[in-house]
């Protein structure tokens, strides 16, 4: 049953207020969510007020100087600071995206962070994604063929047939997608979620794999696949601009054309 | 390790309204409220086989500022399932799920969902041009 308000814990309290702009010509508040295992407390929102000329132009590159200037305790998962890795995704200002691609020029006003939604927290923005690679895995995300590698070359495919996995090999699995999907926050458990499907979708019309029909198999039942609604919130926050909502459409189709 | 009593990250608080889900809420909303609708359809029936006395009682609310917003709220609500119905049709085929299209083919939708409601209502007489 879907939950609409926050469990007791994690109601969100005012936090601490950082003003290290010092008359700054051009400064920014940023509003980040906090959360300390160790605490015993509930999560708090705190305030640093940071002057934007002393780092980059991203929302990446804020939240590493005010890690490495203000406030070390401040914890987030980043890596390639290019948008490739898809470990700093978070929402910012309301929507899921990626924090290094995110620049901090695109919001007027003060800026909210907070860890990718309806997540349990690990600690301030890191999120445990378990459930979530749990799910990836259930997906089987590897080639399945019932004849060996032939000894000469590599299992080939026509231009056509390679064209089919553009929009969809590029997913770097950040879970932007699927943490947008209020579909997802009720019923993440039972449905797979946009970037889970849309990985299905690549192995199912990657024309080398032969495990179409079994994949088909799989993801027939009341949740796996079909409590999207197609609200599309997945589609407009993909941070990599790909259409997760377009992906689960064709596996509803060939769901039914299967059928008939 | 301990295991520690994680917190939900804020979700519905948090998440800036989106065309798309505002617009996907409200074709439910519309399609629970349609089927209160006919409820009172059905109670309109009952009044009629009752009698006059109980049709006139019935007539006086339909009639009444309330009634008729309540009327107006059903056929925006009809109109609106109905347009949004069709964008679903397409998007089940697989048509217009890209972004832009989708944009684009919401506000057409509210669009046209209200210059029906507003046709109806010059059709019935309810508002005069």
């Amino acid at each position: 049953m879907a939950e609409f308000i926050l469990p007791k814990n994690s109601k969100i309290k005012s936090g601490k207020i950082f003003s290290k702009a010092n008359g700054a010509a051009r400064k920014k508040k940023f509003h980040i969510y906090r959360w300390e295992p160790d605490s015993g407390e509930n999560p708090r929102v705190d305030v640093y007020e940071v002057n934007l000329d002393n780092f980059g132009p991203m929302i990446l590159d804020a939240i590493i100087y005010i890690k490495n200037e203000i406030d070390s305790t401040l914890t987030f998962r980043r890596s390639c600071r290019e948008g490739i890795c898809g470990s700093c995704s978070m929402n910012i200002g309301g929507t899921n995206t990626l924090a290094c691609t995110k620049s901090i020029s695109s919001f007027d006003g003060d800026i909210a962070i907070y860890p990718l939604p309806h997540m349990p927290v690990v600690k301030d923005l890191v999120p445990d994604l378990s459930n979530f690679y749990k799910q990836y895995a259930s997906i089987k995300p590897w080639i399945q063929t019932e004849t060996p590698a032939p000894e000469d070359s590599e299992r080939i495919q026509s231009k056509d047939d390679r064209e089919k996995l553009d929009g969809l090999y590029e997913c770097i699995l950040c879970a932007c997608c699927s943490t947008s999907c209020p579909s997802y926050w009720w019923n993440s458990k039972r449905y797979l979620g946009p970037a889970i499907l849309l990985q299905a979708y690549r192995w199912i019309v990657d024309s080398r794999d032969k495990s179409t029909d079994k994949r088909l198999d799989k993801l027939e039942d009341s949740f796996s696949l079909y409590r999207c609604h197609t609200i599309m919130n997945c589609t407009n926050a993909c941070p990599k601009g790909l259409n997760p909502a377009k992906a689960i459409a064709e596996i509803k189709k060939l769901l039914v054309s299967r059928i008939t | 390790m301990k295991t520690v009593n994680r917190p939900l990250s804020p979700h519905l608080q948090i998440y800036k309204p989106q065309l798309t889900s505002v617009l996907s809420i409200t074709h439910r909303g519309t399609g629970i409220f349609l089927s209160f609708g006919i409820l009172l359809m059905t109670l309109w029936l009952i009044s009629l086989a009752l009698g006059e006395e109980s049709y006139n009682t019935f007539h006086e609310h339909v009639i009444s500022w309330y009634g008729k917003l309540l009327l107006i709220s059903f056929i925006f609500s009809l109109f609106y399932h109905l347009a949004n119905g069709i964008r679903h049709l397409f998007w089940d085929i697989g048509l217009g799920l890209d972004i832009s299209t989708t944009y684009r083919s919401g506000y057409a939708m509210i669009f046209i969902s209200i210059m029906l409601t507003l046709l109806t209502l010059i059709l019935g007489n309810v508002i005069s041009i």
